[in-house]
């Protein structure tokens, strides 16, 4: 099979979502659309204490003030905020469910998802939490945790456990008032996991939790919590996935991360929601505020591997509070067909000595738009910050789009700021080259962009790593042959 | 064991092939020389099944097997080799990755199992010494910042690890320095047995005091003028191309 531009082309848009099962379970799923009393009810449901309610009410009621952000580069159809279930959650699991009461319904799809909690609970150093729909349903690993006195479970499990630590920093980092979805998500979020690291504690595992949208009609709103005390250390992995459906679906997720004095937290996500179909119907919005704040030396490397969502508006990002901390952020974001994405990451340098990484590598194909946006912001009291931001772009046939929007605000005048950019095209000779040497052009393009990411891919646990690049392959070059 | 008929080829209607004839028995090396232009290039890519160039007449044949419809690594896991006049980067594939999927590609394609890890590094071993080639060289990006002698010589490492039944090499001895060109034609020499079969393709004589070949053909504006023994080489050095011009045109 060799390779023109316009095989490509068709080989790109035959990609189907390999995720893009539905499966059957029964679910409590509430009426559509959104008022107080929907916010109450989520929040009654939950068994929440009255501050938890209230705090919810304060942000919709925020929420309800403001309007949907349109200076991002996408466009899609807005959605309609009262046409959607606030509340899903899958019937037969109980609160109380260890993992051999979870319905076996649920297993097969744990199975399908290539994730099966079974063989994730022998496989050591990985602990998982499973979110499907609105609600969380198997966490393992609880008591090796325990021991080490980690805290990871359900949010909704913490705010009855750990009322104080979830008081004490939730929305410092994301507050309610920080933009329209992380308003939204503040009043509505149903599920999520917490995790908190103890003092001096290396946390002997990777922390998991995988999330998915099944119902249809539903929006998943997850917020997450992860708290890593003074010289702890966590690595915490994120993966997505959500069947195919013609209508759009909505996730807005808030992620906060506290890295205390001299503590670090790796946090990996793989994204993989439903794009949405080769003529760009369906596939799920991803409107996610991620933020880490780092106190005195303390470090957060943000990795992301961005291959689903129709549109995805996410920019993981760092606050640099203390001196000597450090900030990582490296992206992979893939489009194919009509996937827009805009994403990106925000490093706030306030404390002195403070460092940044950005490597982001945007890949386009189809119809796609890939764009990143990057703020780097040194405040006046940030003596020798310093910043390295590479954006490399490549791209797929003559239809698709990369664009970079590097913002560099820097209010004092020892930071020392570098960007550079790139962007090239797989090339015809590239592929030839490869299939003159036995690799076909599916590999080629496989190999090529693998080359490409490398420096993200290797930032990644070696189990996501692997995970990582298959969905890389998926995504480009669908099921030909 | 290569069978070439009346080959036109043509790239954007226009034809650049013009009705070649070749035959190459295992244990031969041919080699072609030819102006700039005149085709060789060309050749060496309809014959590895670059689609870009239509065939319009004439036929390849391998082993008595028309190549037609088949795809480019079809062709290459029958063992067809091309060490390319321009080879390309792969920016972030290291060599050793690339040589390693291009062999269980290979092997794939023909039912076997991948090459155990221990088996390819003893392979990469013992070609790269072959080759003389540092190991560091091999976790380099393919060709990113390979200089042009570089680019040659890892050209004729990946021929060596893949050991094809008929190798192509256009002008590979082209920014080779005196020292790697003696070694990259031993490496080459070293390969060679009565089973395979090599297609050296060059402007100058000096490859061929190394790679000796058994015929010489010219190639000029898209056909063979002329075929003959090694010393018709060494006339060529001496006189140039333009009495084969004339000859042609006559
Ligand atoms: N893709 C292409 N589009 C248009 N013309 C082409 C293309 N590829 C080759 N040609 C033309 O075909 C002719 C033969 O090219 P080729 O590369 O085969 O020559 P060559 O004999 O290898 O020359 P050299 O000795 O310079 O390497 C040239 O005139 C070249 O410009
Ligand atoms: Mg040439």
């Amino acid at each position: 099979m060799a390779y023109t531009e316009e095989e490509l082309k068709k080989e790109l848009e035959t990609k189907e979502y390999e995720y893009g099962f539905y499966t059957d379970i029964e679910s409590d799923t509430f009426p559509k659309g959104l008022n107080e009393d929907i916010v109450r009810a989520i929040s009654k449901k939950k068994n929440e204490p009255q501050w938890m309610t209230d705090w919810r009410l304060e942000a919709f009621r925020i929420w309800e003030s403001m309007e949907e952000p349109e200076w991002a580069n996408v466009n899609y159809e807005k959605p309609d905020f009262q046409a959607i279930s606030y509340y899903s959650a899958p019937k037969k699991a109980d609160p109380n469910k260890t993992l051999d009461d979870v319905d076996p319904e649920l297993l097969e799809m744990y199975r399908k998802l290539g994730i099966s909690v079974d063989e994730q609970k022998k496989l050591q150093n990985v602990a998982v939490d499973i979110v499907v729909d609105s609600v969380s349903v198997a966490t393992t690993f609880k008591k090796t945790l325990a021991e080490k006195g980690i805290i990871f479970m359900p949010i909704s499990e913490a705010i009855q456990e750990h009322p104080e630590l979830v008081k004490k920093y939730m929305g410092t980092v994301v507050p309610k008032t920080d933009n329209f979805y992380a308003a939204l998500n503040s009043a509505v979020f149903t599920d999520g996991s917490f995790c908190y690291i103890p003092k001096g504690v290396k946390c002997p595992m990777e922390l998991s939790t995988y999330f998915r949208i099944n119902e249809g009609g539903t929006g998943q709103f997850e917020r997450t919590l992860v708290i890593a005390d003074e010289s702890s250390y966590v690595s915490y992995l994120e993966g997505c996935t959500a069947p195919s459906r013609d209508e759009n679906q909505l996730h807005a997720a808030v992620v906060e991360l506290i890295a205390l004095d001299d503590a670090e937290i790796k946090y990996s996500t793989v994204q993989n929601w439903f794009p949405g179909n080769a003529e760009g119907k369906g596939g799920v919005y991803n409107f996610v505020t991620k933020r880490a704040i780092c106190e005195k030396n303390a470090k957060v490397s943000w990795t992301q591997v961005e291959t689903g969502s129709a549109v995805t508006w996410k920019y993981p990002s760092c606050i640099l509070k203390g001196d000597n901390s450090i900030g990582e952020f490296y992206s992979i974001a893939v489009t194919n067909n009509y996937q827009q994405a805009d994403t990106g990451t925000k490093m706030i340098h306030l404390g002195k000595n403070t460092k940044s990484t950005i490597i982001s590598k945007g890949i386009s194909a189809g119809k796609s738009q890939n764009s990143y946006r990057g703020l780097v912001q040194v405040g006046s009291r940030a003596l020798n910050a310093r910043n390295f931001s590479q954006c490399d772009s490549l791209l797929m046939g003559n239809e698709c789009g990369a664009h970079t929007f590097p913002y560099i605000e820097a209010k004092n005048k020892t930071a020392q700021i570098e960007h550079e950019a790139t962007t090239s095209k797989i090339g015809e000779d590239q592929i030839f080259y490869c299939n003159q040497r036995g690799i076909d052009t599916e590999k080629a393009i496989a190999l090529i962009v693998n080359g490409f990411s490398k420096e993200v891919l290797n930032k990644l646990p070696m189990e996501f790593a692997v995970e990582a690049q298959k969905l890389l392959e998926i995504s480009l070059e669908g099921s030909v042959g | 064991m290569l069978k070439i008929n009346n080959l036109h080829a043509q790239v954007e209607d226009k034809e650049i092939l013009k009705g070649i004839n070749l035959e190459m028995k295992a244990g031969e090396v041919h080699a072609i020389m030819g102006p700039n232009g005149s085709g060789k290039s060309t050749l060496a890519s309809v014959i590895a099944g670059k689609e870009n160039f239509e065939v319009t007449d004439g036929s390849v044949e391998l082993d008595g097997e028309d190549l037609e419809d088949i795809s480019p690594e079809e062709r290459a896991h029958k063992g067809v080799f091309l060490s390319f006049q321009y080879p390309v980067e792969i920016p972030g594939v290291s060599v050793t990755n690339f040589m390693k999927t291009a062999i269980n590609e290979s092997r794939k394609a023909k039912g076997l199992e991948e090459m155990p890890a221990k088996d390819m590094l003893k392979l990469i071993r013992e070609k790269s010494e072959l080759l003389e080639i540092d190991r560091k060289f091999l976790s380099r990006s393919l060709n990113e910042g390979f200089s042009g002698g570089e680019k040659k010589r890892n050209e004729i490492f990946q021929m060596a690890m893949l050991e094809p039944k008929l190798a192509i090499l256009d002008e590979t001895d082209s920014g080779l320095d005196i020292d790697a060109l003696r070694i990259v034609a031993n490496g080459v020499n070293k390969l060679k047995s009565k089973d395979n079969a090599v297609l050296v393709i060059t402007h100058y004589q000096r490859l061929l005091d190394y790679i000796v070949p058994d015929f010489v053909h010219v190639l000029h504006n898209g056909k063979i003028v002329k075929s003959g023994g090694k010393e018709l080489a060494l006339e060529l050095e001496e006189k140039g191309y333009d009495w084969l011009k004339q000859e042609a045109a006559v």
